[in-house]
Parts: C-alpha cells; sequence; structure tokens
C-alpha cells in the first residue's frame, strides 16, 4: 500500500499559559509539535504497512522548520517526508491548504490512502481531509474510527457519528481522517529518529507542485480575517469552599437553588 | 436569488431538531439582508409535517430531495444532489450544524463551488455596508475568537455549533413554498457503499444533543466512582462527559471525551466534577450556558469559566446532592 499522511505543525498548547492582564496566550517558549491528532493518523499508516507492506509518505505544509515534524513522523515509522514550503502559500485559509496538499499529493505518483487527523488543535476546523478529498475527487470517511478491511480495492471502515457508529465501504484510493479511538500513538524508535535525523527532507514550492498562483496563499484563499479578539468568558461565579458539615449542607444548597432558578431541574 | 440557505438534517428516518436553530440563525440573517429564508432537506421517506414542521420554525420555502439512494448519509452523494442545488438557484448565503455530517459535507461543497467555509461557528451576522455575512468562531482552543468573511465568492458557507442558540418557536399560522426536485442516476453515483448503524449502547443520551452534561475528572479517584457521575447524570436527564484524562486512563470510552481531541459540547448546563479544567477540555465545553464545577482545588482553572463553583471533595458532595436532588423530585411528584 502506498499511503500519504499529512501533517501539521502546531504551537504545543497543553501547558499553555494565559496572559493575566491582556487574556491572550502567550507565545513565548511555546515549543511546535505535531499536531496530536496527527499522530493517530501516523500511526494508524505504520500499522497498516506492517499489515500489508508498502510505503509511507508524510506530507506538511509551513515554514522551513516544519520539517522537525516530518522527522518525528519518519523516526515513528514513515518512510518519506515531503515539506510543501514557500512564500506564496502563506496565508492560505482552508481551502487554499487543500489545493496544495492535493496538488502535491498528485505530484507523489500513485497511491491507496491519504489519512489525515481529524483536524488541527490550533486552527480547529476539520476542514483540510474532506477539503484534499473534494479535489481529488475521492471518497472520504471522516471520524474514522476504525479500519475492518482492506481487500480488492476496498477498504471497509467504521466511524464515529453522533449517537453510534456507521460502517461504510469505499474503493481505493480513498482519504481518511480518524479519531483518537482509531489507535494508540508509538514513541519514534532510537533508531527512526537516527534515521530521521539524517534523511534530507526535499522541498516543494508552488511551481514543483504545479499549483495555480490564484488559487494558493491569502490572494487564493476565498475567505478573509475581519477581526481577532478575546472572548470574554471570565464568568467566574460565586464559589462556596467546603469546610464541614455546615458548608457541605450550604453548598448543596447552592446548587438546587441554581439549579431551580435557572430551570433546569 | 439572494436567498439564505439552511440545511436541515434528515437522520434515521426523522428531522433532527438541530434543523430548527438553524432556522433561528437564518431567520436573522434573511431579515438583516431582506430577502427569504429556505430549508434545503435530503433523505428518503421525508414525512409532509416534517416538511410543515420546516415552514413553522422559519423557513419561507423548503427543498425537497426525497430518494431511497438518500436514505443514509454519504459524503458524495449529498454533496452531488446539494451541488446541484446550489448551481440551480444560487443562494448567497448557505449554513449546517456543526455536527459529523455538516462538517464532512460543507468543506467537500466548498471545495467544489471554490468558496469559503467557517468551521464551527458561535455567532453569524451581517456586516451593513457590504451586506457580507460575518462568521465567528473560537480559535485555538477558544483563547481567542476570530471574524471571517467570505467577500468575493458566493454561497458564503458556516458551520454552525450545536445549541449555540435556541431553535426558532413554531408560528403556527406560517405558509410557505415546497420545491420538489428529482435527479437522475448520475447524481447518485459514488464509490462509497453504507453497511449499517451501529447504535452506541454506552450512550443513552447523545452528549452533543444533551441538555444537561456530567463530566467527570481525575479527581473522581477510580473508575468505579464514575457512578456518581451516572448517576447524577441520570436524575438530571443528562448525559455523561468526561476528561481526556479519564478517556486515557480507561475509565471511560472515547465517545464521551469532551475538549478539543473530543467532542464539542454546548448545553445549558454542564457539571464538571473533580476536573482542573485544562484548556484542552475549556475548548470543548465553555460555550455551555451553565456551568456548575465540583474540585478540591480553589486555584483550579475550572472555576474561572464557571458560573457556581463548590470547592470541597466530592466524594463528601455528590452523594449528597443526589440524595437531595431525589427528595427533591420525590416532592415535586407529590
Amino acid at each position: 500500500m502506498r499511503i500519504i499522511v499529512p501533517i501539521k505543525q502546531v504551537p504545543e498548547t497543553s501547558n499553555v499559559k494565559m496572559d493575566p492582564v491582556t487574556g491572550t496566550m502567550i507565545r513565548e517558549g511555546v515549543e511546535n509539535v505535531v499536531n496530536p491528532l496527527d499522530l493517530y493518523a501516523i500511526e494508524t499508516a505504520i500499522r497498516l504497512k506492517e499489515k500489508y507492506g508498502g510505503k509511507i509518505i508524510v506530507i506538511s505544509m509551513g515554514p522551513e522548520k516544519a520539517v522537525e515534524a516530518i522527522k518525528e513522523a519518519i523516526a515513528m515509522g514513515c518512510d518519506d517526508g515531503i515539506l510543501l514550503s514557500d512564500k506564496k502559500f502563506a496565508g492560505s485559509d482552508t481551502f487554499a491548504t487543500s489545493y496544495v496538499l492535493a496538488k502535491a499529493i498528485k505530484q507523489t505518483g500513485d497511491f491507496d490512502l491519504v489519512i489525515c487527523g481529524e483536524r488541527a488543535t490550533d486552527g480547529d476546523t476539520g476542514q483540510v481531509g474532506p477539503g484534499i478529498a473534494s479535489f481529488l475527487d475521492l471518497p472520504l470517511s471522516t471520524f474514522t474510527s476504525q479500519i475492518l478491511s482492506v481487500e480488492n480495492g476496498k477498504i471497509t471502515v467504521k466511524r464515529l457519528v453522533e449517537e453510534g457508529y456507521e460502517e461504510i465501504e469505499m474503493m481505493l484510493p480513498a482519504v481518511l481522517t480518524v479519531v483518537k479511538e482509531i489507535s494508540d500513538p508509538r514513541l519514534p524508535t532510537l533508531r527512526g529518529k537516527l534515521k530521521a535525523k539524517k534523511m534530507e527532507i526535499p522541498i516543494w514550492d508552488a511551481q514543483k507542485i504545479g499549483a495555480e498562483g490564484q488559487k494558493i496563499g491569502l490572494k487564493g484563499s476565498p475567505t478573509r480575517v475581519v477581526k481577532i479578539f478575546t472572548p470574554k468568558v471570565t464568568r467566574e461565579g460565586e464559589k462556596v469552599i467546603v469546610k464541614d458539615e455546615k458548608t457541605l449542607h450550604q453548598a448543596i444548597d447552592k446548587i438546587i437553588d441554581y439549579l431551580i432558578e435557572k430551570e433546569l431541574i | 436569488m439572494k436567498e439564505v440557505w439552511t440545511l436541515a438534517e434528515f437522520r434515521h428516518g426523522k428531522l433532527n431538531p438541530i434543523s430548527f436553530e438553524l432556522l433561528n440563525r437564518g431567520k436573522n440573517l434573511a431579515q438583516k439582508l431582506n430577502t427569504s429564508l429556505a430549508s434545503v432537506v435530503i433523505g428518503y421517506n421525508i414525512k409532509k409535517e416534517d416538511i410543515d414542521e420546516l415552514i413553522k420554525r422559519g423557513a419561507d420555502k423548503v427543498y425537497v430531495v426525497d430518494d431511497i439512494r438518500l436514505e443514509n448519509f454519504m459524503v458524495e452523494t449529498y454533496a452531488k444532489v446539494i451541488l446541484k442545488l446550489l448551481d440551480e438557484y444560487n443562494p448567497d448565503i448557505f449554513i449546517a450544524a456543526a455536527t459529523t455530517i455538516g462538517r464532512t459535507l460543507m468543506p467537500y461543497i466548498a471545495v467544489k463551488k471554490q468558496t469559503g467555509l467557517t468551521a464551527d461557528c458561535t455567532v453569524l451576522d451581517i456586516e451593513e455596508e457590504t451586506e457580507n455575512l460575518l462568521q465567528t468562531r473560537p480559535a485555538i482552543g477558544g483563547n481567542i475568537l476570530a471574524t471571517i468573511k467570505t467577500p468575493n465568492t458566493k454561497p458564503q458557507m458556516a458551520t454552525v455549533r450545536p445549541h449555540s442558540t435556541k431553535p426558532s418557536p413554531p408560528d403556527k399560522t406560517k405558509k410557505g413554498e415546497v420545491i420538489y426536485k428529482q435527479f437522475d442516476n448520475e447524481a447518485f453515483n459514488a464509490k462509497t457503499k453504507y453497511i449499517k448503524f451501529v447504535k452506541d449502547e454506552s450512550q443513552q443520551i447523545n452528549i452533543q444533543d444533551a441538555k444537561i452534561i456530567v463530566a467527570g475528572g481525575r479527581g473522581l479517584g477510580k473508575a468505579e466512582n464514575f457512578k456518581l457521575i451516572e448517576e447524577l447524570a441520570d436524575l438530571l436527564g443528562g448525559a455523561v462527559g468526561a476528561s481526556r484524562d479519564v478517556v486515557d486512563r480507561g475509565w471511560k470510552t472515547y465517545p464521551h471525551q469532551i475538549g478539543l481531541s473530543g467532542k464539542t459540547v454546548s448545553p445549558a448546563l454542564y457539571i464538571a466534577v473533580g476536573i482542573s479544567g485544562a484548556i484542552q477540555h475549556i475548548a470543548g465545553m465553555q460555550t455551555s450556558e451553565n456551568i456548575i464545577a465540583i474540585n478540591k482545588d480553589p486555584e483550579a482553572q475550572i472555576f474561572k469559566i464557571s458560573n457556581l463553583g463548590i470547592v470541597g471533595d466530592l466524594h463528601e458532595i455528590l452523594p449528597l446532592l443526589i440524595e437531595r436532588i431525589k427528595e427533591y423530585k420525590k416532592k415535586g411528584a407529590n
């Protein structure tokens, strides 16, 4: 199987601190990591390769430092990497990003599967995976939670939907976006790290992938950010501290009164 | 025609009430643009009552495509059918719910239409000077809000966070036009086959539809203590949520996980028990209408976004709370 895994480098947000005065994210000292949800896509690809053989190509669109994310994926067990980097890509929204990734995927030759994380933890749109499928005119399974079988040029998967799961069968090649439930990502091995370190990651620009200038970057993006502001979510309502039997009962009274007042009970 | 369109969700033979929330959003936009509001409903065996209900809830027009091949959601066929409608009627604005259907279908369609799409919006408005759709959404784990527009292409598309607005109330006297459309075989060609739906029995109430969610975190101490969360949720008619921590520990399954790597919810009431409020968790629940937090750490982040915070030992508080709610309900019954 030939599998393409598009990944994104994102700021590590698990230890994000907020500036108490401005209410904005403190970016200094924030590390960049592989989008945590992409790790499930990488792991899924590696398991398929272990079962069926083949090759995994990781691609990432971003600045030059995004090469670190590609190397981490290679250290986990992916075979090749391609960095999509060009000043002309800057300012791409999800439409332009899907276009660039789809063009690059085509450029890599024939493939069986494109596996994406369900969304990135920074942009949080989940639109690029489906966008790639649409540009490539391929069948798509979003929120994929399990691969049931791959045979006779078809893949059968389970998708996590609101009230349960759906099973669908798609002809290959196909695009999957995967959720956390699908796998448990492995850690990079020492041997993998050494291999990744030595590896030269090619950089493809807009010309190399044959991207039309009017479909990439800010110019190629149908959406525009009008403004960015900090939400006023500091509701910080009343706090009741339970110290003894009496305050315990007071706290319970508060909850019950609140539920009654808001007609929640 | 400069119409505002909403996607009505028809699933397992039923109209999802989320469709009425979208009509509420749409009504506001259509009024500001002085245009008509239309709902698109596609599926199989769509009942006349469902179509009438869409009209009562605000649709001036309903476009209906009823075909056995649309019985189950498949992005390829659903997208083809909707693209045909969009090409024929050219609405200005097209919105859908940010459900698994909306979040799959809308990006697929937006690419084909070469237009912009904004994900998971919590506020929609019209810019006065340009009449553009202003789409506001949380980003970077809800730490910022971004307002986005699609100035040069149509339709302007957005998915809307479920329960971020109320369903529009029904108006029994309202009349509307119903347009039935049929398409030939070509619209139904797909490289995907739907096999089956398997209901998740561990989710008694679908988390994303729940009005009340009681969620547990690491502070519960062990998996068995989730029984308290389940009991409280059950009493309140709510669903059970979980933080990432406890899902990773196997105390609860992934479909219950709330936060950046799980589900985003916006219920009328969210009770967070033993959840400290990591940024990832908060991102998934901060638009809840009412938040009550119970945590032993007075400095826990969760209190910053709570309407009511109880600092104390959940093992003392929960059993007593459950008892008192039972008493209250008994009293009410008499």
